[in-house]
């Protein structure tokens, strides 16, 4: 931008040349191509959507009615409860028996104004939980990509500038946990730390984190390493070199950088990709620790090896958690398919 | 070539080598194991003692927790898979073996019956929506088949199991065979149509998730290969769109699928342990997710041992298969 500003001062009346050109900066390109596209936007909605439900829901709820995720909420209510049995009666006629009793539930209260979405098994209210549920998933998706990166971005750039037997050490560990299986892998992990009691409940969402990073990192490092093996042969790279400036700016401050639209797209897309992992963890007991909410375990509720009545009679219980997971997840991959298009028109996917 | 493949091979060995030692460590970690799960309530009521307890363990090979002893029952392990021989599973009093073959079949034929829906769905679907770039074919078949990614297994099954098995009756909630049923042992027909209709869901349940990655890799591919340069000449040469798409662009589509397509196969054989949990299906998955979470060391690590076989000869094989498909490509 610098350079045409300076070739302007050739002519004498800009003016004229304002009319004629528009000076846009690459950043807004960028820009004007993502909104362009229908669906990045849609996306972005998505997304702004899910954090002022998880972020700003909460903090109303808060001010207005004075409650968090695990207030229990005792709403009575009468039920019928019909149970029917056949005998075959002295006659030799069958009889159908009916057992009619009223029984005082006090959770799992239905849909009402107070509870927009009623009351789950132990009371709590569905609707603030999902909102709860939301802002862990999202911060550990957030911190689980950050550490990613930070990893892949420093082993990926020391493979790629330094070559050679560099390389070959840490591309051969990437290779290594990217064989590794996955979901297996950090049911061990989860298990592991769930069974150690001097671990407090509430401190499993951070190891919960390390191990997603540990699973995670390797895509990182490889498109950092591939871009800068690309990179380092260009005529910028030449220049930096013949200024003499030291290796670790050369990387970090030349190489590293010019690898972020890359890094920014599998960012994007791998953060849904982390909050399917979190919510699988949890929706198997092993992700963020009862009472706290997570949209996984509250679909665990309708796991009908624990028995159908969830699953039958109350959708409004799990439900709404796991569409909230498809519209983050869905938008997430929206912005980044966005912004691979964005970023490189060639690219077109 | 012999050379390029005896060289991917020794690195895929080294591989393995890397990922047995780390699964061993983590599952020898694990403070909990099968010993002492099954020992607690009897330690808890004193028909068995510490010294018992610490004597089963020493048979099972789980005494010495410290890294020395870690690493000689590593390097015991090591030997005995080297000769084929995975150890005894706790948890199924069965060598790890015979429950791997015994239970991989069913989670095979699920995953290859999903696998074939996928290609005969995801590719009609792709090439017609890379033809139709930005038209709202390409739109309604993206968002659909973005939003069959984003569905978590466990959200999509619990949907179909309320609306196909509760509210329509028409498919069983859980399970292989019908409990309440009995068929004479030479019905095999019948036997194979109830194991059949059990798995119509879980079958959907994969295909669902899983048509949209190839379905986008279909598109993307066949982008690339509608803005090459020979298509345009095909084009200029008058042939009709038809000939263009499906015969020369589609045909060179088929390499980067063909290689993506075949470097899946084996994973087929490792389960999907959510699914199959959700819909009590024994096959391969369900039985490692509760040996994993009852922590029966030598099924664990034959497990993952056996999955991570399975990711790195999916590797070899898409290298393989490039080399087969695409006469431009030589390797060194």
């Amino acid at each position: 931008m610098l350079q045409t500003e300076q070739s302007y001062t050739d002519f004498n009346d800009e003016a004229v040349l304002e009319q004629n050109f528009r000076v846009i900066s690459p950043g807004r390109m960028v820009a004007k191509r993502f909104f362009k596209s229908k669906l990045s936007v849609a996306g972005l909605i998505m997304i702004i959507f899910v954090f002022a439900f998880s972020f700003i829901g909460p903090m109303i709820i808060d001010a207005t009615w004075g409650y968090k995720e695990t207030q229990v909420f005792r709403i009575e209510r009468v039920s019928d409860m019909v149970t029917t049995a056949d005998f075959t009666g002295p006659d030799g006629k069958t009889y159908t028996y009916f057992d009619k009793s009223k029984t005082v539930v006090l959770f799992k209260a239905p849909i009402s104004s107070e509870h927009w979405l009623g009351t789950d098994t132990s009371g709590f209210d569905i609707f603030t939980r999902l909102m709860y549920g939301g802002r862990i998933s999202l911060i550990i998706s957030f911190i689980v990509i950050f550490l990613e990166i930070f990893i892949g971005v420093i082993l990926g750039g020391l493979a790629g500038y330094f070559g050679k037997w560099v390389d070959q050490l840490i591309m051969r560990i990437v290779d290594i946990f990217a064989s590794l299986p996955g979901l297996p892998i950090l049911l061990i992990l989860s298990a592991t730390i769930s069974s150690i009691e001097s671990i407090p409940a509430e401190h499993r969402i951070y190891y919960l984190m390390a191990f997603i990073t540990l699973m995670g990192w390797t895509g990182a490092a490889r498109i950092v390493r591939g871009q800068i093996l690309m990179l380092r042969e260009q005529e910028f790279m030449m220049a930096a070199e013949t200024t003499g400036i030291k290796t670790m700016h050369k990387i970090f401050r030349h190489l590293v950088p010019n690898t972020m639209p890359q890094l920014i797209v599998s960012a994007t897309l791998g953060l849904g990709g982390v909050i399917l992992y979190e919510s699988t963890l949890s929706y198997l007991g092993l992700g963020v620790p009862f009472p706290r909410a997570a949209w996984g375990s509250m679909i665990a509720l309708a796991d009908p090896s624990k028995g159908q009545e969830i699953l039958a009679s109350y959708p409004n219980m799990w439900v709404p958690a796991g569409i909230l997971i498809v519209i983050t997840v869905l938008g997430f991959s929206f912005i980044g398919d966005g912004l691979r298009d964005a970023f490189d028109p060639r690219m077109k996917r | 070539m012999l050379n390029y493949i005896i060289k991917r091979l020794l690195l895929a060995l080294l591989i393995l080598i890397g990922v047995s030692v780390l699964i061993y460590m983590l599952s020898m970690l694990m403070p909990a194991d099968y010993i002492d799960n099954q020992t607690a309530a009897a330690l808890a009521n004193g028909s068995m003692t510490m010294e018992d307890v610490n004597h089963l363990k020493k048979l099972y090979g789980l005494s010495d927790k410290s890294i020395i002893g870690i690493l000689k029952s590593y390097l015991s392990w090591l030997k005995s898979t080297f000769t084929g021989d995975l150890g005894f599973s706790f948890l199924y009093g069965k060598p790890v073996k015979t429950v791997l073959g015994e239970y991989v079949w069913t989670s095979f034929i699920i995953a290859f019956i999903s696998y074939i829906l996928q290609i005969i769905i995801a590719i009609p679907l792709g090439v017609k929506a890379a033809v139709r770039q930005y038209g709202p074919y390409d739109y309604t078949v993206s968002v659909f088949a973005m939003i069959g990614t984003a569905l978590p297994s466990f959200f999509l099954a619990a949907l179909l199991m309320n609306v196909f098995s509760i509210r329509l009756g028409i498919f069983p909630l859980q399970g292989l065979t019908t409990a309440t049923k009995v068929f004479a042992p030479d019905a095999h027909i019948r036997i194979f149509l109830d194991k059949a209709w059990h798995l119509v869901l879980p079958i959907t349940v994969l295909t669902v998730l899983n048509v949209g990655s190839t379905m986008k890799f279909t598109r993307t591919n066949m982008l690339e290969v509608l803005n090459s340069d020979y298509i345009r000449t095909a084009r200029a040469k008058g042939l009709s769109e038809t000939t263009v798409v499906y015969k020369h662009a589609f045909r060179n589509t088929l390499i980067p699928l063909v290689t993506s397509l075949s470097s899946m196969l084996p994973s087929l054989f490792g389960g999907a342990m959510i699914t199959e949990t959700v819909f009590a299906i024994p096959g391969i998955g369900y039985m490692a997710l509760r040996a994993t979470l009852q922590g029966d060391i030598p099924f664990i690590m034959g497990y993952n041992m056996f999955l991570s076989i399975l990711t790195v000869s999916g590797m070899l094989l898409s290298d393989l298969m490039y080399m087969v498909v695409d006469p431009r490509v030589k390797l060194s």
